[in-house]
């Protein structure tokens, strides 16, 4: 009985080793592999598919117009559930077996800094479009780029605006512990502390949980007249929602890790997202050379929200480097890069010496009743 | 620090503890009868999260709207489906594997929690859903100059008082009904019960159906508190009601509730008083405190341990 269970068991496994050995390993002739790695899944899995759409519409759009000096790009689609240890396994994955030549990616500031070792250590070309942790180009990893801002830059932005057009004296500043959430936190609390002000409270929630009734009464009896929260989508919304339900009508700010419709639907309603702000970069559904893509979005049925056209962009400044360059190799693309502005559907992007953006532009939305956002006053 | 606010953290408290108590029950009890922790238990509440929300979906899609009728409705649909769930976990992860080492049935149910996991994200997506506000309102008490109150909305109070209602319904059963009866036989000595002609298989897929249906309630009431939910919401709720279960004596059913409003009592007033950084930490720093006391929680029996 047993000794036909295992043999079972043994088959299942053969057959799963079976299908893992029939995926196709190494790169084709012709062709230009290119990894892209964000949340497919998870919570946040919404940020993957904007990192997913954009560089496949780029792919598309590149290829169709004659690819990368007539090889065509071909995406390789990881996901790392926004978990850290989960990113290292990709990252050694895209480099070891599927030999890709760069990497879009990762979105969480927390799978991204340990991914891009290993990129780094490769000498392949690392480009994120999301992830704003100083961190992530602070460790000198020559190879190391994004084509988003900085939670210093955008944590300054929050509290300028907390301050100076909300004027809210008394400000909660609470987090979720990630590397994201803590690191935008911080960095809008030193903001505030160098506008003068001291926040009422500074705390920690737990991703994951849904009933944070408890902190809420906290903020509420320290009278907060403004609550900055660094974290992503899933909590903001409970957090906002549980704010309102209690009666604390105070503002909530928060940064990039909102901008989705999801923010919305966590929340519970878009009764609930009224008196959110949060900070991103300008819209660039608005730039002009974007406006074109932006309708082949739509027209397949897709908002090209948040990160979805940083995506695009980021493909295509890879692309920019492989043909002027003519090459694959990390440090020669990562050298053009640090020297050469390329144009994107966001405008024209150039690098500092660290691999950050030379211009970012952080500005605030406002989130209203109906469940959309505007730029704010 | 004022009375209301420690009163408003006594009610939170209070409201995450009956949440934790209900889905503590199917813990509690699936260890009572078979000494063994279902791991997929809190897979099972989300599902009854997402089965909620589409029975919702289609009952006023059909043109149902009058709430406590609604409610009602979705509330038996929820209960009858999730006990489904509950009654093939049973039959998939642990009766064949009934004479095997007791290792495997628990490895097999941590396999169930992860297929239940992927097989709802990969049918309803990753992403997080939204329902809309059922029921609306609150009561409060205020201050004489209004600037400081105590409030307790209408779904806070319906989870406590379905809560002491389900706790005591089931307590009821295994107290006073045969099946009960048959449960404590099974639960003392599974063989000789099985020799006095209790069909104990029928009695052990009456246990998950059971612990099944609470965390159906569970499941509902909580989505109708928070309004979202996603496919991940079983994992950490899960582990906190697994400890609930254990601080209030694994296997008695006082216990699970006992344990799960000390533990959302802790929660509560450690993140309203002290640091919502630690509160996890105090939760479980209490947990290890009463184990080492207590090996056998608050209202476990002490007996000899068959793991």
């Amino acid at each position: 009985m047993s000794g036909r269970r295992w043999s079972v068991v043994a088959a299942i496994l053969v057959a799963c080793g079976v299908v893992i050995s029939a995926v196709p390993a190494g790169s084709a002739g012709g062709v230009v592999r290119i990894g892209v790695a964000g949340p497919l899944t998870g919570s946040y899995a919404a940020f993957g598919e904007q990192l997913w759409r954009g560089a496949e519409q780029a792919a598309k759009d590149i290829n169709a117009a004659g690819g990368i000096d007539g090889r065509m790009i071909e995406l390789v689609k990881t996901d790392d559930a926004c978990e850290p240890k989960q990113a290292v396994n990709v990252a050694h994955r895209l480099v070891d077996a599927e030999k890709v030549k760069a990497v879009i990616g990762h979105f969480c500031s927390s799978s991204t800094i340990p991914a891009t070792e290993i990129y780094a250590e490769a000498g392949i070309l690392a480009m994120t479009p999301g992830s704003t942790n100083p961190k992530v180009t602070e460790r000198n990893l020559p190879t190391v780029f994004r084509t988003c801002g900085r939670d210093d830059q955008q944590g300054g932005a929050g509290a300028e605006y907390v301050v100076q057009k909300l004027k809210a004296k008394r400000i909660a500043i609470i987090h979720d512990k990630d590397t994201y959430g803590q690191g935008l936190a911080d960095a809008m609390r030193a903001r505030l502390h160098a506008l003068g002000l001291k926040e009422v409270l500074y705390e920690g929630l737990t991703r994951g949980e849904k009933d944070f009734n408890a902190l809420v009464t906290k903020i509420k009896s320290q009278t907060a007249d403004a609550v900055y929260f660094g974290g992503l989508h899933a909590e903001a919304g409970v957090l906002v929602r549980q704010m309102r339900e209690q009666g604390l009508q105070a503002p909530l700010i928060s940064g990039d890790g909102i901008v989705s419709q999801e923010f919305v639907a966590s929340a519970g309603g878009p009764r609930f997202v009224e008196n959110v702000y949060m900070t991103f970069g300008r819209d660039a559904r608005k730039i002009y050379t974007g406006r074109k893509v932006v309708e082949s979005f739509r027209k397949a049925g897709y908002e090209p929200e948040g990160y979805t056209l940083y995506s695009y962009a980021t493909l295509q400044s890879i692309a920019a480097a492989m043909t002027a360059t003519r090459s694959e190799q990390g440090d020669l693309l990562a050298q053009w890069l640090h020297s050469n502005k390329v144009d994107t559907i966001m405008g024209s992007k150039a690098w500092d010496a660290k691999g950050d953006l030379q211009v970012t532009d952080y500005v605030m939305y406002r989130w209203s009743s109906d469940g959309t956002y505007q730029e704010a006053e | 620090m004022n009375g209301y606010i420690v009163a408003q953290q006594v009610i939170n408290g209070l409201v995450l503890g009956a949440i934790y108590g209900l889905i503590a029950v199917g813990y509690t009890m699936v260890y009572g009868i078979m000494g063994m922790i279902n791991f997929a238990h809190g897979e099972i509440y989300m599902v009854s999260a997402y089965l909620a929300a589409i029975f919702l979906a289609l009952l006023t899609g059909a043109g149902l709207h009058a709430p406590p009728i609604l409610l009602v409705a979705i509330l038996l649909l929820t209960i009858l489906f999730t006990a489904l769930y509950g009654w093939s976990v049973e039959r998939v992860a642990y009766r064949p594997l009934r004479d095997a080492s007791r290792l495997a049935p628990l490895i097999s149910a941590i396999g169930i929690s992860l297929v239940l996991q992927n097989y709802v994200r990969i049918s309803q997506g990753a992403r997080n859903q939204g329902i809309p506000t059922l029921i609306e309102g609150h009561l409060r008490w205020a201050s004489a100059d209004g600037s400081a109150f105590v409030q307790v909305t209408h779904v806070q109070i319906l989870i406590m008082v379905v809560a002491v209602l389900g706790m005591g319904a089931l307590a009821w059963v295994m107290r006073f009904t045969s099946l009960g009866r048959a449960c404590r036989a099974t639960q003392q000595d599974r063989i000789m019960a099985e020799l006095l002609g209790i069909n104990t298989d029928h009695v052990i897929s009456t246990v998950f159906v059971m612990g099944a249906a609470m965390a159906a309630v569970a499941g509902l009431l909580v989505t109708l508190n928070y309004g979202s939910f996603d496919f991940f919401i079983g994992f950490v709720i899960g582990i906190k009601a697994f400890t609930a279960a254990v601080l209030g004596g694994i296997g008695s059913l006082p216990g699970a509730m006992l344990g799960g409003v000390v533990l959302g009592l802790c929660e509560s007033l450690f993140s309203g008083f002290v640091n919502t950084d630690y509160k996890d930490v105090f939760a479980f720093g209490i947990l290890i405190l009463v184990l080492v006391l207590r090996p056998s929680g608050f209202l476990g029996h002490p007996e000899v341990e068959k793991v």
